[in-house]
């Protein structure tokens, strides 16, 4: 019995190997190591002549413009790309559910954006978003004078934040569909019986039994939209422009730490991002186990 | 509920079909366009007699867009591979097997599932640089292959298999690796197919660590040369999308065939 308990265990951390190797140095490791770097004056160039600074990384960062900038312009899109994504997402899942003809068909369409590389999608709304590009074309049929999108001050957000919708809100339909397939039918049969109409099928059984999942996207979304970096390092070859319009805080750590190879400076707002998520993660795990219980 | 004749499925129909063109269109469009000679760029207009595959010869003979190409399906399938194995060994003794530290390395698990990799860009690449693995397969491959989520995705699927199956299999002498290998995996397709295009999708897209970890032309993948290609040549759409659609229809050919087990992947494994 005791060689059994003892092979048991020598099992489990075998089929464990692979993940604590590679998470202890991938990842454990230089998450500490990058704590440190945030404390230090460290350039990847001179490593030698890294000092101890404290906290004036941090400190400098809250009064650094771009980086308030790239803060301000990540949480206006968060908001609003989660928003939007949580709403068009329940919709097209209502309708990839319901027994519409060629269901199958619309679930492959409405998903096909999200295997697609951000890279790709960008390069496609460069395309039809160009001054005088297809889109700008079916509006001047209207009378409508379309502006030069990615390239506006105005605009280039909003472009990228629309573009960021459309190419991730397949993710969030599926996982409401797997919500909305979890939902007993008897309970719709039961409502049906008491004569509820769709309307009222949907306010009273679907919405307050999806309400973990709408959780759950939720907080996936914010998460994932904080860490926004492809489609404004295409769109504005690298720089944040026009005018910073486009900076985000992972681009604005990638070019600190990569272009001018400021890496404490830039370790510090990877941290600031970093314990910004985690707060979120964690009133997510309290609000959930409320839920629960 | 009669299909499709109330005025409220007609409604829907409808919206169905449009945002269908919305998420489609694009990819219409810019097929078309990838198959356009240059003189016929500037036209709103298909001329469909003179579309031709010239686009597509001309960057994969005179730009290294084979290469590149090569490069993304080899480090995607690599790192792919690597996760389906290792993630699903680590969920399944998650799930299954009864040791010390389990429930302490499930925490690590959960507690990292959140942590974005981008927070430790910057000491990773000092230690890749270290190790001589920047501007390497090693670099691109080896510092990928297991990942939090989908550990906890396949510790949730495992859960719901039925213990008795392996317990009839411990009787007959399998060890746990047996057991793992010939009942438990062949078991798991929906969850392995959800975890495929998670990780294949992920890794053929991925364009922040390839163009922080390569530095030659040669090295590069599709979503890097794709990315230089375009601030080079912006200017000749056709052939900036035929390269777009080549780094396109991978991942949407990957979908499609694991497609129908994708969503039974999804509610099985509770990923919710």
């Amino acid at each position: 019995m005791r060689k059994r308990y003892i092979l048991e265990v020598i099992d489990g951390y075998l089929f464990l190997l692979p993940f604590i190797i590679s998470v202890a140095v991938f990842l454990i490791g230089p998450l500490i190591y990058a704590f440190f770097l945030s404390f230090q004056n460290f350039s990847f160039l001179t490593p030698q002549k890294a000092q101890w600074v404290g906290l004036k990384n941090y400190l400098d960062l809250l009064h650094d413009p771009v980086f308030i900038k790239a803060l301000s312009n990540t949480a206006i899109y968060a908001v609003g790309v989660v928003v939007i994504e949580l709403i068009l997402g329940l919709i097209l899942a209502l309708i990839a559910n319901s027994n519409i003809r060629g269901k199958t068909f619309f679930r492959v369409a409405y998903y096909i954006p999200t295997v697609t590389s951000t890279v790709a999608v960008s390069v496609i709304f460069l395309y039809l978003f160009k001054a005088d590009g297809l889109v700008n074309n079916i509006l001047s049929r209207f009378g409508i004078q379309g502006p030069v999108w990615f390239n506006s001050v105005r605009f280039a957000l909003p472009s990228i934040m629309m573009m960021a919708i459309w190419s991730s809100v397949g993710t969030y339909m599926v996982i409401y569909l797997a919500g909305l397939q979890d939902i007993p039918v008897e309970l719709y049969e039961a409502a049906e019986v008491d004569g509820a109409n769709e309307y009222q099928r949907f306010w009273s059984i679907t919405l307050p039994l999806l309400r973990p999942v709408i959780f759950f996207n939720l907080v996936v979304s914010i998460i994932g939209a904080l860490q926004v970096f492809d489609q404004a390092y295409v769109v504005s070859r690298g720089n944040g422009g026009p005018l910073n319009a486009t900076m985000t805080v992972v681009l604005y750590i990638y070019n600190k730490a990569f272009s001018e190879f400021d890496m404490g400076y830039a370790s510090a707002a990877a941290f600031i991002l970093f314990i910004i998520i985690m707060a979120l993660t964690i009133i997510q795990r309290m609000i959930f186990k409320d839920e629960t219980n | 509920m009669t299909k499709n004749k109330s005025p409220l499925s007609i409604v829907v129909f409808i919206f169905a079909c449009l945002y269908a063109v919305i998420t489609l269109g694009p990819y219409v469009w810019s097929i078309l366009t990838s198959l356009k000679p240059t003189s016929e760029l500037n036209s709103m207009l298909v001329n469909f007699s003179t579309l031709t595959t010239e686009n597509y010869r001309m960057i994969l003979s005179e730009f290294p867009f084979l290469r590149w190409f090569i490069n993304s399906a080899f480090v995607a399938l690599v790192v792919t591979l690597g996760n389906i194995l290792f993630n699903s060994m680590a969920g399944y003794a998650l799930a299954r097997i009864r040791f010390p530290g389990r429930e302490f390395i499930f925490m690590i698990v959960l507690g990292l599932m959140m942590v974005p990799g981008q927070i430790v860009m910057i000491p990773m690449y000092i230690l890749l640089s270290k190790l001589g693995w920047v501007n390497t397969y090693y670099g691109l491959t080896i510092p990928f292959l297991t990942s939090c989520f989908n550990i906890f995705l396949m510790r949730q699927f495992f859960l719901t298999i039925p213990k008795e199956l392996e317990e009839a299999a411990t009787m007959d002498g399998l060890s746990r690796f047996g057991i793992f290998f010939r009942i438990v995996l062949p078991l798991s397709k929906p969850a392995l197919a959800t975890q495929f295009i998670f990780s294949f999708t992920g890794n053929w897209n991925s364009f922040l660590w390839p163009s922080l970890l390569t530095s030659s032309e040669s090295m590069y993948t599709l979503t890097v040369g794709l990315n230089s290609f375009y601030g080079q040549y912006y200017q000749y759409w056709n052939q900036v999308l035929a390269g777009t659609i080549i780094l396109t229809l991978p991942t949407i050919i990957v979908f499609i065939i694991f497609q129908r087990y994708f969503i039974r992947g999804i509610s099985t494994t509770g990923l919710k």
